[in-house]
């Protein structure tokens, strides 16, 4: 937890919210809702270094909820992945800055797009880890949303199965989902007794507070023998009044009255 | 050919360390070797394909030459999406096996019949296919798909198939084997059904030649060009749907090589494979290929 955590978060924001604006694009409820756990991550948690994002070391985070990119895409050119100059391409004819994570761009372990994958995928990093004594930790965030695809309660059963510890699932249950509030959809409650049952540590947090999610990650990150899951309750939308909470900003990209709006209340 | 297969792999596992084998439950009294000799690069993942398939892009992003092991339809139809997206795309060096190709498990009934795989696979990008005809082809594949980084895909047979090479045969990527030669006629076949082929040949006294395709994708150019220009009547016969199969993918390619003048002709081909239907009776993987109309008898 720190002040330049905090200022990240409203770095992101701002970047996120003039990215969707100029690209006309849509997720940013959900792209919004992630940003103070990917500020905390990335300044205070994850060891990456920007100009070696390959580097065998390195700390491996990978973002399930593709669709949510555009606040990914402004944390990693803000930490110098690559120039914050290239977010201008976002979506643009020939830009790798795809609308879905993409794993051509510096700091993406894994393009997701496809809900259900990366914490298979995340499952396979940690084994290997596992298998070769490698100190690395894996951290995978998944929407509320995804977590009706079966193939999240295959790794869901797997990982605590094998003792995965070095493994750290972030859930960011903001209660929204594609067409309805989660409840209303396919209801998950109770989450946390739900992975506790499967044999999960579970920390249950508000996900916008910096300190709360600091001390989950690290606690996370020193787990004697099982995985982690982070149920981090968030907001969709979140640091916007007018989008928080709100399924239309799943899909609507904001006007220009809307971003001038946005922009005040995020500057603060 | 799944014990040619677990043999090759263990002797090329001794040499190499970062081959990795995970199977989906299934496997006994085949992999136990493996799993004995090799247990750190060894796991059961269960039954879930999907989530095995997730795993398996992880461990290779991590520098492991990963095969998932199972059998019919479940390392490949049941998480295709995860061979697609996770494996395929990210051009991972990932193996999928599948036992039981065609009919071979022919009475467990359409769960365990493997008829459209070929169909499915084939359209992934950077996917190489390969499907065994006898025991030496299934060691050569597997010496060769350990050695060649990248997504592949190997349609395995059961156990106690004949051979139909000798030991030292030539089995090269991307070129078809000749295994009879003949005049006029040249039948092309894939998997296990090479080896019906071949007796059919041999029983019926015809003068065809037979050509084993051992490799699917890719498959090169210039030896069908060869191939098309020496018969005048060519054959396919597979134990896989007409659609998209092999059979379609040799008219695929004879249409592109007529199409850019790498052929004069246009061969007139035959295909034999099932007609868009499931077999949903009981019986011997020979009853239900003679159901499925897989017969060369057909051709007079
Ligand atoms: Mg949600």
């Amino acid at each position: 937890m720190s002040v330049s955590s905090v200022s990240l978060s409203r770095l992101i924001r701002e970047t996120t919210l003039q990215l969707v604006f100029e690209a006309k694009a849509s997720h940013i409820g959900g792209a919004l809702s992630m940003v103070d756990i990917l500020a905390v991550l990335y300044e205070e948690v994850l060891q990456i270094d920007p100009r070696q994002p390959q580097s065998p070391e390195r700390d491996r985070f990978l973002l399930s909820k593709g669709h949510a990119c555009t606040s990914l895409y402004s944390t990693l050119a803000i930490k110098g992945f690559f120039d914050l100059n290239e977010l201008k391409t976002y979506s643009a004819n020939g830009s790798r800055l795809l609308s879905h994570t993409s794993h051509k761009v510096p700091g993406i372990e894994l393009s997701t797009g496809s809900l259900g994958h990366a914490l298979s995928v995340s499952c396979g990093l940690a084994l290997a880890a596992k298998r070769k004594r490698k100190a690395f930790h894996t951290f995978c965030l998944v929407s509320d949303g995804e977590l009706n695809e079966g193939s999240n309660w295959e790794g869901i059963l797997f990982a605590p199965h094998h003792k995965l510890n070095n493994l750290t699932l972030i859930v960011d249950f903001n209660k929204i989902q594609s067409f309805g509030t989660v409840e209303e959809v396919l209801n998950l409650d109770p989450l946390t007794s739900k992975f506790e049952a499967f044999g999960w540590n579970v920390v249950d947090i508000d996900g916008h507070n910096h300190e709360e999610i600091y001390l989950a990650l690290v606690k996370a990150k020193s787990s004697a023998d099982k995985p982690t899951v982070i149920v981090a309750n968030t907001v969709k939308g979140k640091g916007v009044s007018f989008m928080e909470n709100r399924l239309l900003w799943h899909y609507k990209s904001p006007s220009q009255d809307e971003y001038n709006l946005a922009l005040k209340e995020i500057k603060g | 050919m799944r014990t040619a297969f677990i043999n090759q792999l263990i002797i090329e596992a001794r040499q190499n360390p970062k081959i990795f084998l995970i199977v989906g439950d299934l496997g006994f009294s085949v992999v136990e070797p493996f799993a004995e000799e090799f247990p750190d690069r060894f796991l059961n993942a269960g039954i879930a394909e999907q989530n095995m398939t997730g795993i398996a892009a992880g461990l290779a992003m991590e520098g492991y030459t990963v095969f998932t092991y199972s059998i019919a339809n479940f390392p490949t139809l049941r998480c295709m999406e995860q061979i697609r997206y996770d494996v395929c795309y990210h051009n991972l060096d990932v193996k999928i096996v599948a036992v039981g190709a065609g009919y071979a498990y022919a009475s467990l009934g359409p769960s365990h019949h493997a008829t459209e795989d070929i169909g499915m696979l084939r359209t992934l990008p950077n996917l190489t296919i390969v499907s065994p005809a006898d025991p030496v082809e299934a060691r050569k594949l597997t010496t060769e798909l350990c050695n060649i980084p990248g997504p592949a895909y190997i349609r395995l047979g059961k156990a106690g198939e004949p051979q139909i090479h000798n030991d030292e045969a030539d089995i090269q990527r991307g070129i078809p084997v000749k295994v009879l030669d003949g005049k006029g006629t040249a039948v092309f076949s894939t998997g296990s059904i090479v080896k019906y082929a071949l007796d059919y040949i041999a029983a019926n006294k015809k003068d065809w030649a037979l050509y084993s395709f051992p490799y699917l994708k890719p498959l090169h150019n210039e030896s069908l060009i060869e191939v098309f220009n020496q018969f005048e009547n060519f054959i396919t016969i597979e134990e896989h749907q007409l659609n998209a199969g092999f059979g379609s993918l040799i008219l695929e390619k004879a249409n592109d090589l007529f199409q850019a003048g790498k052929i004069q002709k246009f061969p007139g081909i035959k295909r034999i494979g099932i007609e868009d239907e499931f077999i949903s009776v009981a019986g011997t993987q020979d009853y239900i290929r003679e159901k499925a109309g897989l017969l060369l008898s057909k051709v007079p």
